[in-house]
């Protein structure tokens, strides 16, 4: 493993298989916290600071407990994937909050009220599974979730950046609303397929 | 009548993609064939039905605090049963969906029926609550299937439809997922708009 396959997996993540806009994960929280710059960086921030740590925590007890050659627990637990995970992620954010809200109270007072709606954010429970699903080692697990969430940020900070400017626009009566947000990423979307060239 | 009323909602007047905009994510990333869309859509409306069923009828001895977290393993049950079953007897349907069965757990839709509807009523209710919505569901995750099928290869359901057609193949890929749900909507809109 080198330096170059862990930016492969970066610019991979944060391009090529953007989260929102290739992978369709996360498209709740795209679609209703675009209208203001502000909340979009919020959102996004949390969303990186979340997806990096659980995909660490996920892969630890993917590979310590779950896996049937697992150094504690010696039977193949694979199946329970889905509920350990999703209990997982919803403990780790309850915790990241109260520890926020108590050492960091600057960045919990930013992060604050997305905190808990990152817990039904599928693109969370996604990265962890396709980090599994991808067999990557846990350097690469971490860029991977890294990456991951910085790519969400990209797409809902520049959907944030286009609907502020909607609201001039005069838009017609019947796609007013959320049908043009969803053309406008259609045309991001198509925008972003042109980076798969990028490692051909 | 109430009964019927609780199970019709969900279908057109609440429905979960073009009224309450809920489980987007599998809606737009599953839909490449009308087939896909009806697999997704079923799966989906089992574990509604499911967790609506067991929620409803231990709404009494949960604490309201420690509800969600709850919930959400109840979910998750009922979405590895599916997991299961899909392995097992749909092996093909189960590649095709991919990532998208084990995240049902984190749809929206079901947790909002569990937080909205299933903990406050009567199984009974529940049941029809959760067939409803499900039903609801289903259909707009095969009518997208059918609009992105039949445009981007041409066929319905795996049948070849026109010959001499060239299909669009940007609409089996992510911006014509995009495109197509947005156009609906604007169409549902000026539905609604002209029935006021």
């Amino acid at each position: 493993m080198s330096i170059g396959s862990l930016f492969l997996i970066a610019i991979s993540a944060i391009f090529i298989n953007n989260f929102v806009l290739s992978r369709f994960l996360g498209l709740c929280p795209f679609m209703g916290v675009s209208k203001k710059l502000d909340s979009a960086f919020g959102m996004g921030g949390a969303v990186i600071f979340v997806m990096t740590i659980a995909s660490a925590v996920t892969w630890v007890i993917q590979n310590y407990v779950l896996n049937p050659d697992a150094l504690l627990v010696k039977a193949d637990l694979r199946y329970l994937q889905t509920i350990a995970f999703i209990v997982v992620i919803a403990s780790l954010v309850q915790f990241i909050e109260m520890f926020l809200h108590k050492s960091l109270p600057h960045l919990y007072k930013a992060l604050g009220i997305f905190l808990p709606l990152i817990t039904t954010n599928c693109a969370i429970l996604g990265v962890t599974i396709l980090n599994i699903d991808e067999g990557y080692n846990f350097l690469e697990t971490v860029i991977n979730g890294f990456s991951a969430g910085l790519g969400f940020l990209l797409a809902l900070v520049m959907m944030a950046g286009i609907r502020e400017k909607l609201e001039l626009a005069d838009v017609p009566e019947y796609l007013k609303g959320v049908p043009i947000t969803f053309i406008t990423a259609s045309l991001m979307s198509l925008a972003f397929m042109g980076f798969s060239g990028m490692l051909a | 009548m109430r009964a019927w009323k609780e199970f019709s909602k969900g279908i057109i007047k609440e429905n979960p993609v073009f009224v309450m905009l809920l489980g987007l994510c599998p809606t737009l990333a599953v839909t490449t064939s009308a087939f896909n869309g009806l697999g997704m859509g079923l799966a989906s409306t089992f574990v509604l039905l499911g967790s609506n069923i067991v929620i409803s009828s231990i709404k009494k001895l949960v604490p309201s605090k420690v509800r969600i977290p709850m919930f959400i393993v109840v979910i998750a049950t009922f979405v590895t049963l599916v997991q299961m079953i899909m392995k097992a007897y749909f092996p093909a349907l189960n590649k095709a969906l991919g990532l998208f069965i084990p995240l049902i757990v984190v749809n929206c839709m079901i947790l909002g029926r569990a937080e909205a509807f299933a903990s406050k009523n009567g199984i009974f209710y529940s049941i029809l609550d959760g067939l409803g919505v499900g039903i609801g569901f289903t259909l707009s995750l095969t009518l997208i299937g059918s609009v992105r099928e039949v445009l981007g290869s041409n066929s319905f359901f795996g049948m070849h439809l026109i010959d001499g057609f060239q299909p669009i193949g940007l609409f089996v890929l992510a911006p014509g997922a995009f495109l197509t749900i947005g156009v609906l909507l604007a169409i549902f809109n000026s539905f609604k708009k002209k029935k006021d």
